[in-house]
């Protein structure tokens, strides 16, 4: 228990500021995730094939290599890519990118892939007399969209949303390899000084058990909420 | 975009892929013993070897894969008794840690799937059976296990790809598996756009084999 002491004695603090930043780079990966869904999930829909072969394109990809590749791709590649972008502005100073930005990046974008099948999904198992009915009511596009489909969605997306917040909380522990200070890579350290690995590695467990339990309890509630009426 | 160094890093990564599709396929043959044998401890009506399963599933489901590795190869070295056990000779190996890690990944996702499926059998499947005079045992080998198989072949489908993708977290443990080798080529290049072409290719030709294979089978074993 010495070990995880709060202060200079023990890595008790140490470990808590990486727990809240495992918290911190999972839901900024979930919203950056969400913003992609947001994008590819109509062009999923559309009739249009390329707009399709897009978007498909980017969930097979995404899906079908490693996570570990997809953060190696923007470790290495972000800061070249980001340079070269500031470089058509005229900016041609060493541009250092934070590894909580990459690393919420990467994770947000596998997450998208999986968030835009889940939200693709939804739509498709609504029932076709909704849109019909919408139409038939007079309402507009928006007015359909918003207060007609997207309550649908949001209900029937909750369940299958909660197995991509675990995967994309779990996958938060590969951003270690980048050097940002979570969970993992606080482990890594602790242990690396203390030569107790067994020790930090079964507490980093420990942690992320507790976060997935306490995030299902929450998620659950959230899913009594929008089943109301059903 | 630098097509030679794609050319000339496509061999190396091409055997990379061999030491993936190797620890893929011994951790899922392994797995699935793993996966068939907690599946069947979940539907045990012993409340203590029900909970005992339920636990071993929960634990690996709900931590990182990474996490697991780094205790098996860094964590288990450290306990001193293992070290004279004829185990040490498996533990010091990073090759056999990550196979260790990987079965029991995939056992903990695979016993879901198979228990899943064996509890959506209908009852009047194995009514039928035992009233047609038919031992307990051969109607769960005959009748049980081949329909469970059948159940869930889309799903265990899934678990095969994500474990291919797994493996990839070998190359944390010193093992020059396709990412590792990638890893490698980019660190020494500064090419990653290039690479990640490359090794993606690679991995998403697997993904395809894997997913065509599974739907054939699935072709097979329906009742049409």
């Amino acid at each position: 228990m010495e070990l995880l002491a709060f202060g200079d004695t023990g890595w008790g603090d140490e470990l808590f500021y990486a727990t809240l930043m495992t918290i911190a780079v999972s839901i900024t990966a979930m919203i950056i995730g969400f913003s992609f869904a947001a994008i590819f999930t109509p062009l999923k829909l559309s009739n249009n094939k390329l707009l399709n072969f897009v978007a498909n394109s980017y969930t097979t990809v995404i899906r079908g290599v490693p996570e570990l590749l997809v953060i190696y791709l923007f470790f290495f590649g972000g800061t070249g890519a980001v340079m070269y972008v500031a470089s058509i502005f005229g900016y041609n100073e060493y541009i250092e990118i934070n590894a909580f930005i990459t690393g919420a990046f990467a994770i947000g974008i596998i997450s998208g892939a999986y968030s835009t099948e889940v939200f693709r999904g939804a739509v498709q198992s609504i029932d076709k007399g909704q849109f019909e009915a919408a139409k038939v009511l007079g309402l507009s596009k928006l007015t359909q969209f918003f207060k007609i489909i997207l309550p649908q969605v949001l209900r029937l997306a909750i369940p299958n949303l909660s197995n991509v917040w675990q995967i994309t909380l779990k996958d938060t522990s590969l951003i270690s390899v980048t050097g940002l200070v979570e969970i993992m890579r606080q482990s890594y350290i602790a242990a690396g000084s203390t030569r107790d690995p067994l020790f930090f590695y079964s507490f980093a467990a420990v942690l992320y058990l507790l976060l997935t339990y306490f995030s299902m309890k929450l998620i659950n509630r959230l899913e009594i909420k929008y089943s109301k009426g059903y | 975009m630098d097509l030679e160094l794609m050319i000339s890093s496509f061999p190396k990564l091409l055997s990379a892929a061999v030491i993936t599709l190797k620890l893929l396929s011994v951790s899922l043959i392994i797995g699935l013993f793993i996966g068939l044998l907690f599946a069947i401890l979940r539907l045990n009506k012993n409340v203590l070897i029900n909970k005992f399963a339920y636990g071993y599933s929960y634990v690996f489901r709900g931590t990182p894969l990474l996490v697991q590795i780094f205790i098996i190869y860094f964590g288990l070295g450290q306990i001193e008794y293992l070290r004279t056990t004829f185990l040490w000779v498996v533990l010091k190996e990073p090759y056999w840690c990550a196979i260790i890690a990987f079965s029991l990944n995939t056992g903990a996702y695979t016993s879901e799937i198979l228990r899943s499926a064996f509890q959506t059998i209908k009852p009047g499947i194995i009514e039928a059976g035992k009233s047609l005079g038919i031992s307990s045992k051969i109607v769960f080998y005959k009748i049980q296990i081949p329909i469970a198989i059948r159940q869930s072949l889309p799903a265990y489908g899934n678990e095969i790809i994500l474990m291919m993708k797994g493996t990839s977290l070998a190359s944390t443990v010193t093992l020059m598996d396709l990412t590792g080798v990638a890893k490698y080529i980019i660190s020494t290049t500064f090419k990653p756009i290039e690479v990640f072409i490359v090794a993606g290719g690679i991995y998403l030709f697997m993904t395809f084999i894997i997913h065509n294979v599974i739907k054939f089978l699935e072709k097979k074993y329906s009742f049409n």
